[in-house]
């Protein structure tokens, strides 16, 4: 890490928990190469790359249906330098399994060169928190030693903004319009890392592209685990939140700032604020008024999201504060 | 060449997998195909073969991991039936569309509803069209032997498309027959290790699975519909190489009794053998009658099937499934438009028979060949034999 | 490299691409409105430009200061909205900077 501090400066929310020159030191190598055709200022297509990265040469990926498939492959051409399989839309965690499996039996009985290499797979939030939560849970729950990462915009980006289970309260979406008769979206973001958790997987975690070096830590924590690892990444998606490109990296770090969307980890149960609680959490406004997508909102919806997201980040702090890990359970 | 052992079809189907030294299993529990499932289990459980078995959570998961391992360069192999396969129908066509060789077994069930676990081929004929090769079993043999070509079929250089061997529901899959199994010697002298022509290993990256925008879909259709087509030259050439190493004959269209034959009647799977002992017992009575047994359903065998028509008055086609509202049973849809350009083709009848497990034998078999004449005076496309009105 | 195979039969088996980040055949910059001007006697040379490119366009050159490859760069802005030391500025193509 540099020598150097900087004083993160949050009047004007450029840096924050963030050690400014940590991203030089980062690996150099793309992964994921220019030419992609994802929009501008996409936060998933940043958070890909990072994650390549953090991953290394020695990895294979699945990656479901959605967006980072659509703009990444398109045939003669792919932006991936690193193995790359693609299928279906609810299968990632599937495809993934098999590969994991037939590298794992290809290895041992000397096909293919006797070393490791990680299987990852990856999808968006439709692909992962809906229509390939079946796959994904057998996969986590079958213990395959394979790295599942959620990329999460929130909504059906690929196919035009609908409404996701991972699409927060309030959001206006193409199936969930906000109208004369409707708030928009009128459900609370479903908890897949928590999913994740009671499928007694190792390491979990949430992360976010504006926090760079802490997702990639992460990345490496969880391709070191032996096993089943599950990181839920927020990716902002400038097009579908409708809101400035320029904005994507300040939108992540608010939506952590206003708590709600904490960084945190879960170790053989133990859980860990990974970016140090602010004393106060910023209000959701802050958030929320950069974005066309919540543009709808009354004060008492607004109340609303306040309220539950206090009680949501209170339901985490008691679990980091309470909650022991495994080792320490087993005395 | 071994001795003959009693052994349950299905059992015997995961022996002759277990030939194969497949790399990576995954399958999920279904009647009838179960007991494939189960004694593929107990043999890498027991570390007969090496191999990983994925006890995946659904059937769509089944064939999505066998994908995900064949992409690696690995031996795949999957086994289901009716819903099962109808779950499985997002993924099917992209098999032959990344040309991966998996080999899958189907224990053909009717599909629902009204639910029944019970045989008929309603399951494989609604996934017809997802590009797969297909071949049926007549018989316990036929499916071993079946299973070990199918697996050299798939990978076969100028094939490189997945493959499903049929076997008729507990009609073929729970009925003990005597079973001759080759040796794993003759198997591996037989069945070469899988070598991919590409694989998914950071040694040389590469996308599979790629997005194909209108400038390109229509020649990537192009592309694996010739190689469709031209598997039937591999698959008649492997049969051929089975019967000169093993002495058991395959071809597309298997002929029974059909010198000198003007009615002929065609079955697809192990209702041939019950077929085959009506057509023996009609010939004694002195009717010219002999059987078609279809074993090649996709690609399907155009020219066979005209070849094997010539010199017959009438032909009799059974199907195990129904289109409904369309032109007919499946098999004799295709047979139609085999011969609609022929001259002096024979006059075709369609049956509708042995749907959801209902039973047909010899003498529904007699009745059938019988009464076609009239089957024909009646103008309907099509017979559901043996509906009781 | 061609853009489409003329024929059928140049369609890889399966649709596979073999050559790994070939994208780069595919040029984004023409979607830009807005370019990245960065003035380097501002420039602390931290690298955030580097790590927050959704394109991987923006890369450190041999005198330790970024730069954007303008055949890529989309114009998102980000760059400019991150950097620290407001080195970096938007600006309108076809105007000087």
């Amino acid at each position: 890490m540099s020598t150097l501090t900087v004083t993160p400066n949050y009047a004007t929310g450029v840096v924050s928990n963030f050690d400014l020159f940590a991203g030089k030191l980062v690996d150099r190598e793309e992964y994921f190469s220019c030419g992609h055709r994802a929009c501008q200022g996409c936060g998933e297509a940043l958070a890909i790359r990072l994650m390549c990265k953090a991953l290394g040469k020695e990895t294979v990926i699945a990656n479901a249906t959605g967006c980072m498939e659509v703009i990444s492959t398109l045939y003669p051409t792919t932006a991936w330098k690193l193995p790359w399989i693609h299928v279906a839309f609810p299968n990632a965690a599937a495809v993934g399994s098999g590969v994991e499996a037939g590298l794992k039996v290809m290895r041992r009985k000397g096909r293919i060169p006797d070393r490791y290499v990680k299987t990852v797979a990856i999808g968006g939030d439709g692909g992962t928190v809906d229509i390939g939560l079946q796959a994904l849970s057998g996969a986590m729950e079958r213990g395959h030693d394979m790295l599942y990462v959620c990329f999460d915009n929130e909504a059906y980006m690929n196919t035009g903004i609908q409404r996701s289970s991972a699409t927060p309260f309030g959001a206006s979406t193409t199936t969930a319009p906000a109208g004369a008769a409707s708030p928009g979206n009128r459900t609370w973001k479903k908890n897949v890392p928590e999913i994740m958790v009671a499928h007694n997987v190792p390491y979990v975690a949430t992360a976010c592209h504006s926090y760079p070096i802490d997702f990639m830590n992460k990345v490496k924590k969880a391709r070191a685990v032996k096993g089943p690892a599950y990181i839920h990444c927020l990716a902002v998606c400038p097009t579908g939140w409708r809101a400035e490109s320029k904005d994507c990296i300040k939108l992540g770090r608010l939506a952590v700032e206003t708590g709600i969307f904490p960084l945190y980890e879960v170790e053989n149960g133990k859980y860990r604020l990974t970016v140090e609680k602010p004393e106060k959490l910023r209000p959701v406004t802050d958030y929320m008024k950069m974005q066309g997508r919540f543009r709808h909102l009354g004060k008492e919806e607004i109340g609303y999201f306040q309220d539950r997201v206090n009680l949501e980040f209170a339901k985490l702090m008691n679990k980091v504060e309470c909650i022991e890990s495994w080792d320490e359970l087993k005395g | 060449m071994t001795k003959p052992v009693g052994m349950e079809v299905a059992v015997a189907a995961a022996e002759a997998v277990a030939l194969c030294n497949i790399d990576v299993a995954a399958c999920y529990p279904i009647t009838p195909n179960t007991h494939i499932a189960e004694h593929l289990a107990d043999i890498i459980a027991d570390g007969r073969i090496d191999a990983e078995y994925i006890t995946v959570e659904s059937e769509h998961s089944a064939l999505s991991a066998v994908m995900g391992a064949s992409g690696t360069g690995a031996r795949t192999f999957t086994a289901t039936s009716s819903q099962g396969l109808m779950y499985m129908h997002e993924i099917l066509p992209i098999t032959p569309a990344m040309r991966l060789p998996v080999v899958m077994g189907l224990g053909n069930r009717a599909v629902s509803g009204p639910i029944n676990i019970w045989n008929d081929h309603s399951d494989i004929i609604m996934q017809r069209d997802s590009g797969w090769l297909s071949i049926f079993a007549d018989n316990g043999q036929e499916a071993v032997d079946m299973f070990i070509q199918a697996f050299k079929i798939a990978e076969h250089p100028d094939v490189l498309l997945p493959i499903n061997v049929n076997m008729d529901g507990f009609q073929l899959t729970h009925v003990v027959e005597p079973i001759v199994f080759p040796t794993q010697a003759q198997v591996n002298k037989f069945l070469p290790p899988y070598k991919p022509f590409a694989s998914l290993h950071p040694d040389h990256p590469l996308s599979m699975g790629t997005l194909g925008l209108p400038e390109i879909y229509t020649e990537a259709v192009k592309a694996r519909d010739v190689a469709t087509v031209n598997a039937k030259k591999v698959i008649v050439q492997i049969w051929q190489e089975w019967e000169k190493q093993f002495g058991r004959k395959y071809e597309p269209v298997m002929t029974y009794k059909t010198a000198g034959a003007e009615i002929l009647i065609l079955t697809m799977g192990s209702m041939g053998e019950t077929a085959e002992v009506a057509v023996d017992a009609l010939r004694k009575k002195g009717v010219k009658v002999g059987l078609l047994k279809l074993k090649l359903w996709r690609p399907f065998p155009f020219d066979e099937i005209r070849k094997a028509v010539r010199g017959a008055k009438t032909l009799v086609v059974t199907d195990r499934a129904l289109s409904y509202g369309g032109p007919g049973g499946p098999v004799c849809s295709e047979i139609r438009a085999a011969l609609y350009d022929q001259p002096n083709r024979p006059e075709i009848v369609n049956y509708i028979i042995g749907l959801g497990g209902r039973d047909v034998r010899v003498e529904d078999f007699m009745k059938m060949i019988e009464g076609a004449p009239k089957a024909k005076k009646s103008g309907d496309a099509y017979q559901i034999y043996g509906v009781r009105e | 490299m061609k853009k489409w195979p003329e024929t059928w039969k140049e369609y890889n088996t399966g649709g596979i691409v073999f050559e790994p980040g070939n994208a780069r055949s595919f040029k984004t910059g023409p979607w830009r409105s807005l370019r990245p001007v960065w003035d380097n006697s501002k420039c602390i040379k931290c690298g955030v430009c580097y790590i927050f490119c959704p394109e991987g366009c923006v890369q450190e050159g041999p005198d330790g200061f970024f730069a954007a490859d303008l055949d890529y760069c989309k114009g998102c802005g980000i760059c400019a909205h991150e950097c620290w030391p407001s080195a970096i500025s938007m600006i309108e193509e076809g105007q000087e900077s």
